[in-house]
């Protein structure tokens, strides 16, 4: 045995080591991430502004052409970001977003006896909300009971809907509706204090789920499934029912996007929804919602809407040619979640 | 053992890092010769995981040196190198699981066969050559998964030495293993070791270091403090050179008061049995006791103990407070009066991304507001309490629980577990991958808590915790086979629970 009994001198105890409280300062940076889009949204108000001076800062182009165009994206990104916290996906709901009111409108003015119609006018909203609520029954029974893939499990729902709807309205569009139906007639034209109705229903579903989603059980327990189910099972929380209810709510306010923009439009288009569910992931990213789960904003869901529509109003302001919008807004896409990246400092899931 | 003049095979001198404000490792000396088993020991948090980052060169140190045979060490970046030095095996799994063994053994360079193709009937022959050459018995078609613990070892040994190492790290091999398991094991590091495997050894179960190693080397408070044939290191000089003072590790509840055996019982199991696991078990425990149930991995009790809670489906009753409990639902047991602690905090404790008052009050989310609204305020000033309570070191209440310290988050989940303020605790390994100090405060919740009247059920197979139990239970194979009262004997309990003793288990 050589020299291997070497004792470090043990006299002075050695500082234990100790944790900063700089955890304290990020905590204000979790709040910020919530506004980390103000301030390109600021930029692009500012650069809209020197292409139209004379029109754009104005209250009526910021709504009427900027805020309206934006409102169903808007509450499809609320839906979405309801099932993406809880750690699930929904792809059906752009699918519902035609489904729901070309039923209810179908069942009101189609040319069918089918199921003792036509019902009466005022059966349009309940329906709508009521289909698309089912749709989420329905996909929840499959993600929740039978334990699928919630991805493929919506993929195929979006797939059999879109054919379904296309069934239904036969592949033309239901049009001229706000003569005929009085509550897509309010829908598309009523204004609060010169503010269109839709854009109030955005502001009170936002209202509403912010406060849901940070001051209730239910909001609290869809951030503890999506950041860890078992831990959220084994605190008492009902885990499938909690995620049920996100497929159904979800559902149902998709239902509601889609009978929001029919009204719009004053018509149900054989292909209406198509594309949004785009859109609507891209929103939701950008706004801080993680695809894992457990994590997100709605505040910053709907920077990422506004940041998105303005994102479009400018490009066309730009005058960048239609056929070329669609390059460009998927390329503004990428570069703003790289931006959003940047801005939050983690990793985007 | 050295002979005069032989350099160490491996040499860590001075090593220091640093992450942020945390030092890690302050003084990291190591000196391994060729051929020993050299043993690695300390408290969770003395640097013994930074070092292996060192050693294994996948850590940057801020500074000292690493050498190998005398030659300073390779340049980070390059991996082959290091590998032809080093290798570690880790507690937690390093292969692909859905890929073969041989496969694994091979990744990323696999034998090539015509066209520059991949070869499969290569692949295979050489994976069984390399096997064969370390008698490692695992079939190389296996897919990794399907590995057991001590399968799984022993595979990434022989890939280990297969890239050239002729040391290797072995991260805490035992602590997943069976005592049978433990022994095989052992007796195939002493061939590997014949055939001039160096190991640096890893590990908290200290009988282990005086049946395969030769020297030992004690860190602590992320220094080194000695290196000294383990002849020369009794179990008291080698536990007191982890601690830094001579004394039992854990010193909670020796000095409990004796519960009455005519006390109420606040927890019943009649013949509460877990199909396929366990068989009907008849348990009480009474007000103000703490019931302990020892056991092996694959005794079933942990899954009696989920079975309690509601997470599992059982047969049988089980009454809290007299009151029968339904069965498989986690909040009609939490109604009914339990609290629970889960067995592992990371898979199903906590939420790493919600804050520290809202983990600590997922329980009793329905108390924080009327009609199921959750104020922040009042959660907050509950999550304050259990900070104070539990002595969680902590920013504050809104400090994500998954930037907290094992010990804290663990905290953090008893206060969840409290927080309902329930008659009865079934709590399953709550001290695992805590530091001392940590396990002592914890196991002091747990006595102090009992002491106000609550009852206690135990799941654990660490005697430390056990000796905070009133009576302690043991299961073998999902059955009760004994019970002990306060002042056992950690032999007999220790070969009860490893099912020695007990004729052909």
């Amino acid at each position: 045995m050589s020299e291997t009994l070497a004792v470090g001198a043990p006299e002075a105890p050695p500082q234990p080591p100790k944790r900063s409280p700089r955890a304290v300062t990020r905590l204000r940076l979790a709040r910020l991430r919530d506004l980390a889009l103000i301030p390109p949204i600021i930029a692009l108000l500012i650069y809209g502004y020197t292409l139209k001076p004379d029109i754009f800062l104005t209250k009526s182009y910021l709504v009427d052409t900027v805020l309206k165009y934006q409102t169903e994206l808007a509450l499809l990104v609320l839906a979405e970001a309801l099932v993406l916290i809880v750690g699930k996906f929904d792809l059906s709901l752009e699918s519902i977003v035609g489904i729901a009111p070309a039923v209810a409108v179908f069942l009101v003015v189609g040319q069918t006896t089918a199921l003792g119609a036509p019902w009466p006018t005022w059966t349009v909203l309940p329906v709508t909300l009521l289909f698309g609520a089912l749709i989420g029954v329905f996909n929840g029974l499959l993600v929740v009971r039978f334990k699928l893939s919630a991805f493929i499990v919506t993929l195929a729902m979006l797939i059999a809907l879109r054919g379904l709807q296309l069934a239904i309205v036969g592949g033309a569009t239901i049009s001229n509706l706000a003569n005929r139906v009085p509550t897509i007639d309010n829908l598309g034209s009523l204004r609060i204090l010169t503010v269109p109705l839709s854009i109030w229903i955005v502001v009170v579903a936002f209202a509403v789920g912010v406060v849901v989603l940070g001051y209730t059980r239910f909001g609290r327990s869809l951030y503890a499934v999506g950041g860890n189910a078992d831990a959220a099972r084994a605190a008492g929380i009902r885990v499938e029912r909690v995620v049920w209810t996100a497929f159904i709510v979800a559902g149902a306010l998709a239902a509601l996007a889609g009978l929001m923009l029919s009204a719009r439009l004053g018509s149900v288009a054989a292909n209406q929804g198509n594309g949004m569910i785009f859109t609507v992931f891209a929103a939701a990213v950008i706004g801080g919602i993680s695809l894992d789960g457990g994590k997100g904003s709605l505040v910053g869901a709907l920077c990422g809407v506004v940041l998105l529509g303005l994102i479009q109003n400018v490009l066309t302001l730009a005058q960048v040619k239609p056929d070329q919008i669609q390059a460009v807004n998927g390329l503004v896409i990428l570069v703003a979640l790289v931006l959003a990246r940047l801005t939050s400092g983690k990793a985007q899931d | 053992m050295a002979e005069d003049g032989s350099t160490p095979l491996v040499e860590a001198v001075g090593i220091a890092k640093r992450f942020g404000p945390t030092v890690a490792l302050a003084d990291g000396n190591l000196t391994v010769l060729p051929g020993e088993t050299h043993a690695l020991v300390g408290r969770n948090g003395a640097g013994k995981s930074t070092l292996v980052g060192v050693l294994t060169g996948l850590l940057r140190a801020d500074a000292g040196e690493v050498r190998f045979g005398g030659r300073p060490a390779p340049p980070l970046g390059d991996r082959v190198a290091w590998r032809r030095h080093v290798a570690c095996v880790y507690q937690k799994p390093s292969v692909v699981g859905d890929l073969s063994v041989a496969e694994n053994l091979f990744l990323d360079r696999q034998p090539r066969g015509r066209w520059g193709l991949l070869s499969p009937p290569r692949l295979r022959r050489a994976a069984t050559e390399l096997l064969d050459s370390w008698s490692v018995p695992v079939d190389p078609d296996v897919p990794a998964k399907e590995l057991t613990v001590e399968q799984r070892q022993l595979v990434e040994i022989a890939g280990a030495l297969s890239h050239g190492a002729r040391f290797v790290i072995l991260d805490e091999p035992t602590a997943q293993l069976e005592a049978r398991a433990i022994a095989r094991l052992f007796d195939r590091l002493a061939d590997l070791k014949k055939q001039g495997v160096t190991f640096l050894f890893i590990s908290h179960h200290l009988p282990e270091i005086y049946q395969i190693c030769q020297r030992v080397t004690v860190f602590r408070d992320a220094r080194h403090i000695v290196t000294a044939p383990v002849a020369e290191m009794d179990h008291a000089r080698l536990v007191e050179a982890m601690i830094g003072e001579a004394r039992g590790l854990v010193q909670v509840g020796h000095d409990r008061p004796s519960v009455p055996p005519d006390t109420a019982p606040v927890l019943t199991l009649e013949a509460v049995g877990v199909p396929a696991v366990a068989e009907p078990v008849d348990l009480t425990v009474r007000r103000g006791e703490i019931v302990g149930v020892a056991g092996s991995v694959a005794s079933g009790k942990r899954e009696l103990a989920e079975a309690v809670v509601g997470l599992r489906p059982r047969t049988g009753r089980i009454l809290v407070g007299g009151r029968p409990v339904r069965a498989a639902s986690v909040p009609a047991a939490l109604r009914g009066g339990i609290g629970y602690l889960p067995a592992d905090r990371n898979s199903d404790g906590f939420v790493p991304g919600l804050s520290v008052a809202e983990n600590a009050t997922m329980t009793v989310a329905d108390r924080l507001g009327p009609f199921g609204v959750v104020l922040p305020g009042r959660r907050d000033a509950r999550g304050r309490r259990a900070i104070a309570d539990l002595d969680v070191h902590t920013a504050g209440p809104r400090q994500p629980v998954g930037e907290l310290s094992g010990g804290n988050a663990q905290k953090v989940v008893m206060a969840r577990a409290l927080a309902r303020d329930p008659q009865v605790l079934v709590l399953v390994q709550p001290t695992v991958g805590v530091d001392v100090r940590s396990k002592e405060s914890l196991l002091g919740v747990v006595d102090e808590e009992t002491r106000r009247g609550r009852g206690a059920l135990l799941v654990s197979d660490e005697i430390d915790d056990l000796r905070v139990c009133d009576r302690v239970l043991v299961m073998v194979a999902g059955r009760i086979v004994a019970e002990h009262t306060r002042g056992w004997d950690e032999a007999v309990l220790v070969a009860e629970i490893e099912g020695i003793g007990e004729k052909d288990v």
